[in-house]
């Protein structure tokens, strides 16, 4: 408002072409709290067709400061018990590490509730509408995070869900998200579902077919993951220490953590 | 007329009120360190220059000549560094011909803070200035708004506390040059794994009054490990629209053309890539 106001002003100051000047630095600014901080670290998720594997960097930024080097964006949902045995369901966050707590705590609620409740454990496809719902609940105060989601299907299949800080979701072959989703998702992308890839055996110039996705084997998808991770490392100060990771399966998870540069 | 060209001033300023926002210069988070010996100074520096929170380089050179017996660790805007410790460096090779002596470490720090002060912090350079002279080993740190300290042992940069931590628990009086080396990259090293500015190797320089010695990547503890697959594509993944072949002889009439081999012979400096 007073920029408006000022702008109309007659002074011997330089005059602008556009419809307004420069604010003045010393113009009063109240301070008001931020209740978020951005946590940096980045995750990343892969279906294939009987597996999905979710991954994440183990740093915790703020600033330039290194808060830990070991602070886990990996959670199991659902289960027995406090450590989540038997659980088939992971939900992964990066962004504010507090809300992704908050996040993780009430999607596991929500999930033990069910299981008592109905006496069966909760399909994936439930669960994945379920955090949806939570999300948005706080639409007006939203958790600041990414989720991903990931475990086996009714069928059989991989299964694996993103959404965005305040619910909108959707199923997918593979997510890149956090600090180096950027970086990431580019190279999943072209790996994973080879876009930007043409048959070279397909004729020539245009009449050339692009080569068409499949599921991957879980070895090959193992190594993407890895090489995902280093290769961030390399280029984005807030991803590195060390990398999470956790294979879902029709038997269970398989959790590894493998260290990457500390620098 | 020499200096620099203000005419965009108020066209950006305008812009700026618009919303435009000012272009990202590279570098801001460092570590940088220097030390005092019997006998000497050594300067060191990490390898990391940033842009924002992407890495703009893995192993830039953050060590800058200045005279055969005076160099500059710099931290700050990384153009800033590198021009103001480029003309510090001209003028001071005038200088040492006019007066007919070797150039003094004073002379560099008054050059640099009366041309950083005219420029009231608007040169982004923060440098530790060291070298070797007729009057003995001198250190010395200067900001980008002209203040300057003498001091035996200094950090500058986004890592100077964790460098500074350091020192200050391993520091003592009358160290020797191994001493003084093992301290000052010990610190840079405390920069590279705690501060997210700096990162990558540790290039440290010596200086004596016998020689400098430049020691480019004296440590390099983040050598990226061997990737998992190989991305090398089958010929023929890019889908080629048209084609058009233009021969040695044809290019020829319009410009030289200079056979290079394979060799390195001709090309500049080798390109350092991952594999």
């Amino acid at each position: 408002m007073a920029s408006l106001f000022s702008a109309s002003l007659p002074s011997s100051d330089p005059s602008y072409s556009f419809n307004q000047a420069p604010t003045t630095a010393s113009e009063p600014r109240q301070h008001a709290f931020y209740p978020y901080t951005d946590n940096g670290g980045s995750t990343l998720g892969i279906s294939g067709a009987d597996f999905t594997i979710i991954a994440g960097d183990t740093r915790s930024t703020s600033g330039y400061n290194i808060n830990t080097r070991y602070a886990p964006k990996l959670f199991k949902i659902g289960g027995d018990g406090p450590n989540n045995e038997n659980a088939r369901i992971v939900l992964s966050v990066v962004g504010f590490a507090a809300d992704g707590r908050a996040l993780k705590e009430r999607l596991d609620t929500v999930v033990k509730m069910y299981k008592y409740q109905h006496g069966k454990d909760i399909s994936v496809h439930a669960c994945a509408q379920r955090l949806s719902h939570l999300l948005y609940n706080k639409r007006f105060f939203p958790f600041y995070v990414t989720a991903i989601l990931g475990g086996v299907d009714d069928e059989g299949k991989g299964a694996l869900y993103s959404y965005d800080p305040v619910g909108s979701y959707e199923r997918e072959q593979c997510r890149a998200a956090g600090a180096a989703a950027s970086l990431i998702m580019p190279f999943l992308d072209n790996q994973v579902n080879l876009k930007n890839q043409y048959d070279p055996n397909s004729g020539p110039g245009l009449e050339k077919k692009p080569r068409e996705a499949q599921p991957l084997p879980r070895e090959t998808v193992e190594q993407l993951v890895k090489d995902a991770f280093t290769s961030a490392v390399e280029r984005h100060i807030e991803v590195g220490d060390g990398l999470q990771t956790m294979i879902i399966t029709k038997d269970g998870i398989q959790e590894t953590y493998s260290p990457l540069k500390k620098d | 007329m020499p200096g620099f060209d203000f005419s965009n001033h108020n066209r950006n300023l305008a812009l700026h009120a618009q919303g435009v926002p000012l272009p990202k210069a590279t570098s801001t988070g460092t570590t940088i360190v220097g030390c005092l010996f019997d006998g000497g100074v050594v300067i060191a520096a990490d390898t990391r220059a940033t842009s924002g929170p992407i890495v703009a380089d893995k192993n830039c050179e953050k060590l800058h000549y200045i005279a055969p017996q005076i160099w500059c660790a710099g931290a700050g805007t990384a153009a800033d560094t590198e021009f103001t410790t480029a003309l510090i460096s001209s003028n001071l090779e005038l200088h040492a011909l006019s007066t007919g002596r070797k150039p003094r470490v004073v002379t560099v720090m008054t050059m640099l803070k009366q041309h950083l002060f005219r420029y009231q912090g608007h040169i982004g350079a923060y440098l530790v200035v060291a070298g070797v002279d007729p009057t003995g080993s001198q250190l010395f740190t200067v900001h980008a708004h002209g203040s300057t300290d003498k001091l035996p042992y200094v950090t500058m940069g986004s890592g100077s506390l964790a460098a500074m931590s350091v020192f200050e628990t391993q520091w003592k009086g009358e160290l020797t040059r191994e001493e003084a080396v093992k301290i000052c990259s010990d610190a840079i090293q405390a920069g590279i794994w705690n501060d997210l500015g700096s990162g990558s190797n540790v290039d440290v320089c010596v200086i004596t009054a016998e020689k400098t010695e430049l020691l480019r990547n004296y440590i390099t503890p983040n050598v990226r490990e061997q990737k998992m697959r190989d991305y090398k594509f089958a010929k023929g993944t890019t889908a080629v629209l048209n084609e058009k072949i233009i021969t040695k002889e044809e290019i020829s009439k319009y410009v030289t053309v200079q056979d290079i081999g394979d060799g390195e012979a001709g090309v500049g400096e080798k390109m350092e890539v991952d594999t």
